[in-house]
């Protein structure tokens, strides 16, 4: 064993996204292992790795984690990206939570019918424009920092850049009225850790496409 | 005012509750503000109280906090009720997690209109049977400690609980395959805070009844 972490998921974003930013952000290497059988996943629950009988998975410091918002939380809390004290991680719980409610509704898209798809991504545009950017442009504007809590690089920074450019994979103009959103976009893209997430060949994985709705199904088996 | 934390939520369960359980198990006081109409809510919206423009809401040491997990954590944090290192937190948010997807279908159920209400409590009992309660009795079980993490109480022992007296409700049995969660039940009932906390005229809210869930679904649409 490498001592890396190592993710166990689909060939996709999906719900391990998330954590592979956060991982990048922070600057840690980590191996990924694909399933592409729903057997694999069975095995899996089979043999006592999966806690609940679902993925994400994480091997880290010895624990198999599973549920993301307990992997994230414990990647964060250990690399520093949970601010200085309580106060400032509820902040960053209640940004991270805000954020992660729009994220839904772009996990969700892919599986969307075809006939529904433009009604979902008015609703993605709507919601991001009038409920979450706002607050975001706010604080950043209220506060004058670079960065959303404690003057200081955060997992909220991290998920809003992932949210932001999931959103602009969708409706690209979307940052039009959110000047200071657009500058922190910048900034998070020049940050080297994100630039090197950003550039191909990076464990960033692509938008889902049909094959990665296919093999969500098969696998998952969703119901 | 008096400096109990302040929560604003409909006079029900939904997602505050689970907050009204672990302040009342952290042995803490608290006042509540009930809201009726929708115009509430949305004037509340629109006085930036509300960071999203949802509840629940907490008001809480000089901040005004939304996003149950952010309160929770919060709650815990400050409580001393989330395990000594983070390790231990990992453990007791994987647990909370899992349970948090429990609790999302059991909230869920007494809104499903009547011609589903059977099918969904199978589903419910199903998933509580088979993916949930095994793997808390065996992790009882593997430790032989009263708690789940850490041999203390923290809020994955207050989320079990909570979660298995709402499957009760549900389904009188739902404990009969798990006699540790029995007697871990029977335990933390008698803690002085929760066994406060279980008796008439606590916080704990009943079960939502038929003819107010009209009047709960205008508020939220």
């Amino acid at each position: 064993m490498s001592g890396k972490p190592r993710l166990t998921y689909i060939n996709g974003r999906g719900r391990m996204e998330s954590i592979r930013w956060l991982l990048a952000a922070a600057g840690v290497e980590f191996e990924e292992v694909f399933l592409q059988t729903r057997e694999q996943l069975l095995k899996l629950g089979q043999d006592g790795s999966l806690l609940f009988h679902q993925l994400p998975l994480v091997e880290i410091d010895g624990m198999k984690l599973v549920q993301c918002r307990a992997i994230l939380s414990y990647i964060a809390g250990k690399y520093n990206l949970y601010g200085k004290d309580l106060k400032e991680r509820a902040l960053i719980d209640m940004y991270v939570e805000g954020i992660s409610d729009l994220m839904q509704l772009i996990l969700m898209f892919p599986f969307s019918p075809p006939e529904a798809k433009e009604k979902k991504i008015a609703t993605i545009a709507e919601k991001a424009t009038e409920r979450y950017f706002p607050v975001f442009e706010k604080v950043l504007k209220q506060h004058g920092q670079d960065f959303l809590v404690g003057n200081r690089f955060s997992w909220a920074d991290v998920q809003l850049m992932e949210a932001i450019l999931a959103v602009e994979e969708k409706v690209p103009s979307v940052l039009s009225g959110f000047p200071q959103l657009q500058a922190f976009k910048t900034k998070m893209s020049n940050m080297p850790t994100i630039k090197k997430f950003l550039q191909p060949g990076s464990p960033r994985k692509p938008p889902p496409d049909e094959n990665y709705v296919a093999t969500v199904m098969k696998i998952f088996k969703l119901d | 005012m008096s400096g109990k934390p302040r929560l604003t939520y409909i006079n029900g369960r939904g997602r505050m509750e689970s907050i009204r359980w672990l302040l009342a198990a952290a042995g803490v006081e608290f006042e509540e503000v009930f809201l009726q109409t929708r115009e509430q809510l949305l004037k509340l919206g629109q006085d930036g109280s509300l960071l999203f423009q949802q509840v629940p809401m907490v008001e809480i040491d000089g901040m005004k906090l939304v996003q149950t997990r952010a309160i929770l954590n919060y709650i815990a944090g400050k409580y001393n009720l989330y395990g000594k290192d983070l390790k231990e937190r990992a453990l007791i948010d994987m647990y909370v997690e899992g349970m948090a997807d429990l609790y999302d279908i059991i909230m869920n159920h007494d809104f499903k209109p009547a011609n589903e209400k059977e099918k969904d409590l199978a589903n419910i009992m199903d998933k509580a049977t088979n993916r949930y309660l095994p793997v808390f009795e065996k992790v009882l079980k593997d430790h032989g400690h009263d708690f789940l993490v850490g041999n203390k109480l923290s809020k994955a022992d207050v989320s079990l609980l909570e979660n298995i007296l709402w499957l009760e409700e549900l389904k009188p049995d739902a404990l009969a395959k798990f006699p540790l969660l029995q007697s871990f039940k029977a335990r933390m009932s008698n803690m002085p805070n929760i066994k406060k906390f279980l008796q008439p005229g606590s916080a704990k809210k009943p079960l939502i009844q038929e003819k107010d869930i009209p009047n709960v679904m205008a508020i939220f649409h």
